[in-house]
């Protein structure tokens, strides 16, 4: 399982990658959602896989996964959305006192 | 509590001269002097018990770890300097009363000075040395406001700039070197460090520490070669310069030489190091002053002299030389200090200071030519004066310097040299001014000033007299004190005498009076021979020229970086990261030693779905729409994988993420181009493949590293205490909202902040939406179809509903506050979508704003009520709730904070989603005509396109 969750973690980056180096502003913020969904899954991973289990104690399972990471990476779910959203409405703006979505406005 | 109050009486006292003159009418010199007498009955009552011998501390922790403390210590040689602080900085108050015009902003001008005599009295009184190099550093901005109070005149800045780069560049230093002393020492309390002298003199850092130290020392009292900045400072207000000048801020570097002098003073590297330096100074300075026109000119190069004095005093690291420079720093503050005043009062009743022009003046103000007279004596070392009986000791000294060997000569004559010039500028400051025939082409006639600006100098003038007269009966308590607290034992017998006898330190005194006399009366051939003028050379142009050129050498570099294109810096972002990620993994193994788990096929098929929507993502991405779909796919697969990997709360949080998401996007595009232009080159493109191909390839190279090393995890703590201690079984949620409740209360605030950012930046926007549809087709006639409604109505109180119960068993089961919020939110996005604004608004009819900030509010509350049972911040309770029907079920405390965690989710995703949907409102079915006849007059009516970027 470890494998398929490293290459999605590497698809994921370079597909953010790619389009956050677009030159229109929407690529940008796919690309960067991207990277956030690449992002969170590491740090979700970092504390390591664990199949068929919760974090919630009063099923007193054999193994718990890493409740750690859930709850660092469940806000940033969150928080990251909040960014989304700050970035679409600085490329709605950009783009209405520019004229245009490129990335660099309208000086080139 | 008291010695604190010293140092934040003034500090905080600094915002009163403005606060009651605008409040209650007040005249901000009186606000001005009230606040300093307060803080000067402090030292005043304290007094007694110093006198007495004691060494006061006072001490609260500040950040312990790092070795900071809010410790501060009177001893003699502080309470010396809060005297000489807090008493001529009186003084000046009340010349500055009358010496500044009636329309200058003198709230401002005392707020300034009462900063810096906080920031002055923090420096001598402090007890932890990393909180003395704090308050360092606020002298020399509160100094740059002083110097620079002029704002309008050019000089007044260059100079305020010039005092700032200097001294706080020497201010760096000090700081390094204060580090290393403590870390050798193993504390930053004076206490302590002021025992460890053998320990640290024997050192092998002792010679960074000395030099780190004296490169701050050296700045601050402009010793040569860094005393330019002190000439040019002269731009300032005469007040200031009077107050900087005699007993503060210059002084403040000769104080840390006092202050440290058990430390580090006795080894032949303090002496050369500091004795030289001074001696440089001392004659250097007084040559130069000799040559100045300026009044004020002349006075600060004698202050750049007599500063080289004290150091010369303190460098030869002996008993008595400690005793002379402690008298002589009170001497000279008096002296200068009233000096300095005469020059203002003179510059003020004439409109000038040079002294080619002045002349006779003694018949016009013959009061303050008097006063002036006496104390330029003093400077110049007449006897019965002040400055004679210090500067006696200084030639004394000079006498007996054992480093020297065979060059025993030098130190006397260059000392009795530096007096030659000492009294050649005295006599050229009383005479030129004062004596002569009657000036010619002055502005006004000049008149003596008003009876209470010539106080403060009558009042130090007087001091100079008595300490000059009675040497035993006036200074000498204070001065015995102040040596005492210097040198940190207690004195040897010694005499301050008017009539030694016949000995060589009075022949000195008696050359250099006679010397100087003659000189002065060469002055004219002097003059044309010198022909100085100040600019030739100079540290302050040789300070700007480096300044301009490390500018100029910036301004070549950047542009080679920075070509104002995003791409570029986004691309060298990643090259960096890849590069640093490169490093790290270089010299590790990839495949560590953890058991691998198994793959099944279902895992398979998901991974190949997520990866094709990835793809795809990226290769539709000019069709805007399509992309949305595409990405939309991958984040259900993220979820899912979440609900795979035992992640129950992750994957409703991502999955609800994911439609508020998608809307968002959605709604983005209804503003946006519908495609993106082709307009990358092909090499362009294969570069961008590369570097997403490393980026990529260094991310699961990365994530297989750490997948499949061994692990041990601190999430143990957790998993044992959720239920004895947060009383819940969800583990994931009691860390959010109890473990780690700080963290989370960050968060909300940021996503508050991102809610407030987003409506501040849409605030007069104007966006017009596409008339046509993404497939160039008119929109669907039907703006809130029959279905959505019909499905939509019924949905929302069973959403509701769902809300609550997620809510409430958040703390035991998958749910919580962001879920619940996040459910809530998305249910009534749902209803804007179907019924439209109006309708939607009925339904919540409130500030989505004020949902944000109530949701904060609650939540920070909930910390702060675990003070009133004497909790630290956010600690929770719980117990057990029986309800009928619903049976028993758990209470926390920490229910209150994730309803502020639900509140701001689900005000701030309204608060966004909603603000962008209304920001158009009329019907989008619209032609190109309609459109151009809305706004004709609307310039900026963004026809956003794509077109028109290379």
């Amino acid at each position: 399982m470890e494998v398929l969750v490293s290459l999605t973690i590497g698809v994921l980056t370079g597909a953010g990658v790619y389009l956050m180096l677009r030159a229109r502003t929407f690529p940008v913020v796919l690309g960067i959602t991207l990277l956030s969904y690449a992002t969170n899954l590491f740090l979700f991973v970092s504390g390591r896989l664990t199949l068929a289990s919760a974090p919630l104690t009063n099923y007193e399972l054999e193994r718990y996964p890493d409740p750690l990471s859930q709850a660092l990476v469940l806000t940033a779910i969150v928080i990251g959305f909040g960014m989304t959203a700050l970035l679409v409405v600085l490329a709605l703006r950009a783009a209405a006192d520019t004229g245009t979505d490129h990335v660099d406005g309208g000086r080139r | 509590m008291l010695l604190p109050l010293i140092v934040f009486i003034p500090l905080l006292g600094a915002l009163l001269p403005a606060l009651l003159s605008r409040f209650a009418g007040f005249d901000p010199a009186r606000t001005a002097a009230a606040v300093t007498a307060v803080a000067l009955s402090i030292p005043l009552s304290q007094a007694p018990e110093v006198f007495g011998g004691a060494q006061l501390v006072q001490s609260w922790p500040w950040m312990p770890a790092l070795g900071l403390t809010l410790s501060f210590r009177l001893d003699g040689f502080a309470l010396l300097f809060a005297f000489l602080i807090l008493g001529i900085g009186l003084l000046v108050i009340i010349y500055a009363h009358y010496y500044l015009n009636p329309e200058e902003p003198k709230e401002r001008f005392y707020g300034f000075l009462l900063l810096f005599m906080g920031a002055m009295l923090g420096v001598v009184l402090s007890e932890n040395l990393l909180l003395l190099v704090v308050f360092w550093e606020l002298t020399s901005l509160s100094s740059f406001l002083l110097i620079g109070f002029w704002r309008h005149q050019a000089d007044a800045r260059q100079g305020a700039r010039l005092a700032l780069l200097i001294t706080s560049g020497g201010g760096l230093a000090l700081l390094g070197g204060v580090l290393v002393l403590g870390h050798v020492v193993g504390s930053y309390e004076l206490s302590a460090v002021l025992e460890a002298g053998p320990l640290v003199k024997s050192h092998a850092w002792y010679p960074v520490i000395l030099a780190l130290i004296l490169t701050g020392a050296f700045t601050k009292s402009a010793q040569f070669p860094v005393h330019f900045w002190l000439p040019h400072a002269m731009a300032a207000p005469t007040p200031v310069s009077a107050y900087l000048h005699s007993a503060t801020m210059v002084k403040a570097g000769v104080f840390l030489m006092g202050r440290l002098f058990p430390t580090l003073a006795g080894t032949e590297t303090w002496f050369f190091a500091v004795s030289g330096v001074g001696f440089a100074t001392l004659l250097i300075a007084a040559y130069i002053a000799m040559y100045r026109h300026d009044l004020k000119g002349l006075l600060a190069y004698s202050t750049v002299s007599h500063l080289g004095l004290i150091a010369v005093l303190f460098g030869l690291g002996t008993v008595n030389g400690a005793i002379a420079a402690t008298f002589h720093i009170i001497n000279h503050a008096v002296f200068k200090a009233s000096l300095f005043m005469s020059a203002g009062i003179i510059d003020h009743e004439t409109g000038t200071r040079d002294m080619r022009r002045l002349s006779g003046l003694a018949r016009y103000m013959p009061q303050t030519a008097a006063l002036a007279a006496v104390a330029a004596g003093a400077m110049a070392g007449v006897p019965l004066l002040n400055g004679f009986l210090s500067k006696e000791m200084f030639f004394a000294e000079t006498l007996h310097i054992g480093w020297l060997g065979h060059w025993y000569w030098v130190p006397p004559l260059v000392a009795t040299l530096a007096g030659i010039f000492s009294v050649a500028y005295s006599a050229r400051f009383v005479h030129d001014v004062f004596f002569g025939p009657p000036p010619t082409g002055l502005d006004r006639t000049p008149h003596e000033p008003p009876r209470w600006m010539r106080m403060p100098v009558a009042v130090l003038v007087g001091l100079c007299l008595l300490v000059g007269l009675a040497p035993q009966s006036t200074v000498r308590p204070l001065l015995d004190i102040a040596a005492a607290g210097v040198l940190q034992h207690p004195l040897p017998a010694y005499e301050i005498k008017l009539w030694h006898g016949f000995n060589l330190p009075f022949i000195m005194s008696l050359v250099a009076l006679l010397g100087g006399t003659l000189v002065y009366a060469a002055r004219r051939t002097l003059f044309q021979m010198h022909g100085y003028t100040p600019s030739r050379f100079g540290g302050k142009r040789f300070t700007e020229g480096a300044v301009a050129g490390l500018l100029a050498a910036t301004r070549s570099i950047v542009p080679r970086i920075e070509n104002d294109s995003l791409q570029r810096y986004l691309l060298l972002v990643f090259l960096t990261a890849v590069a640093a990620l490169y490093r790290g993994l270089r010299s590790v193994t990839l495949t560590g030693s953890a058991p691998l788990t198994p793959i099944d096929p279902l895992a398979i098929v998901a991974t190949a779905i997520l990866l094709v929507a990835a793809l795809l993502t990226v290769i539709v991405h000019r069709q805007r729409l399509r992309a949305v779909i595409a990405i939309g796919v991958v984040g259900l697969v993220v979820s899912l994988a979440f609900v795979r990997f035992s992640a129950p709360d992750l994957a409703l949080t991502q999955l609800l993420v994911e439609i508020v998401t998608i809307i968002l996007l959605l709604l983005a595009l209804f503003y946006l181009p519908q495609e993106t232009p082709r307009e990358s080159s092909m090499p362009r493109k294969l570069r961008d493949v590369a570097v997403a191909v490393i980026a990529g390839g260094s991310a699961a190279a990365l994530s297989w590293a750490v997948l499949t090393r061994p692990f041990s995890t601190i999430s143990g703590y957790f998993i044992d205490q959720a239920r004895p201690q947060g009383g819940g079984y969800n583990v994931v949620n009691v860390i959010l909202v109890d473990f780690r409740g700080l963290d989370t209360l960050g968060e909300i605030s940021v996503l508050g902040i991102a809610a407030v950012t987003i409506v501040a930046m849409l605030q007069g926007l104007r966006l017009y939406a596409r008339d046509v549809d993404w497939q160039g087709g008119p929109w669907a006639a039907d703006v809130h179809p029959l279905m959505l409604r019909t499905i939509a109505g019924p949905l929302l109180p069973l959403a509701f509903l769902i809300t609550v119960y997620l809510f409430l068993r958040g703390h035991n089961a998958p749910g919580g506050g962001f879920i619940a919020g996040l459910v809530a939110g998305a249910a009534l996005i749902l209803q804007y979508i179907a019924f439209g604004a109006r309708r939607a608004r009925a339904l919540l009819p409130m500030n989505y704003m004020a949902l944000v900030a109530a949701g904060v509010i609650v939540a920070a509350l909930t910390g702060v009520a675990s003070w009133f049972f004497d909790a630290p911040f956010l600690t929770s309770a719980f117990g057990h709730l029986t309800w009928p029907v619903v049976g028993s079920f758990e209470l926390a405390s920490a229910i209150m904070f994730d309803l502020g965690v639900f509140l701001v989710v689900v005000g701030a995703v309204l608060n966004i989603l909603s603000t962008l949907g209304r920001l158009h409102t009329a019907p989008p079915v619209r032609t190109l005509a309609s459109q151009a006849a809305c706004a004709p007059n609307d310039a900026s009516a963004p026809a956003i396109t794509s077109q028109g970027a290379s």
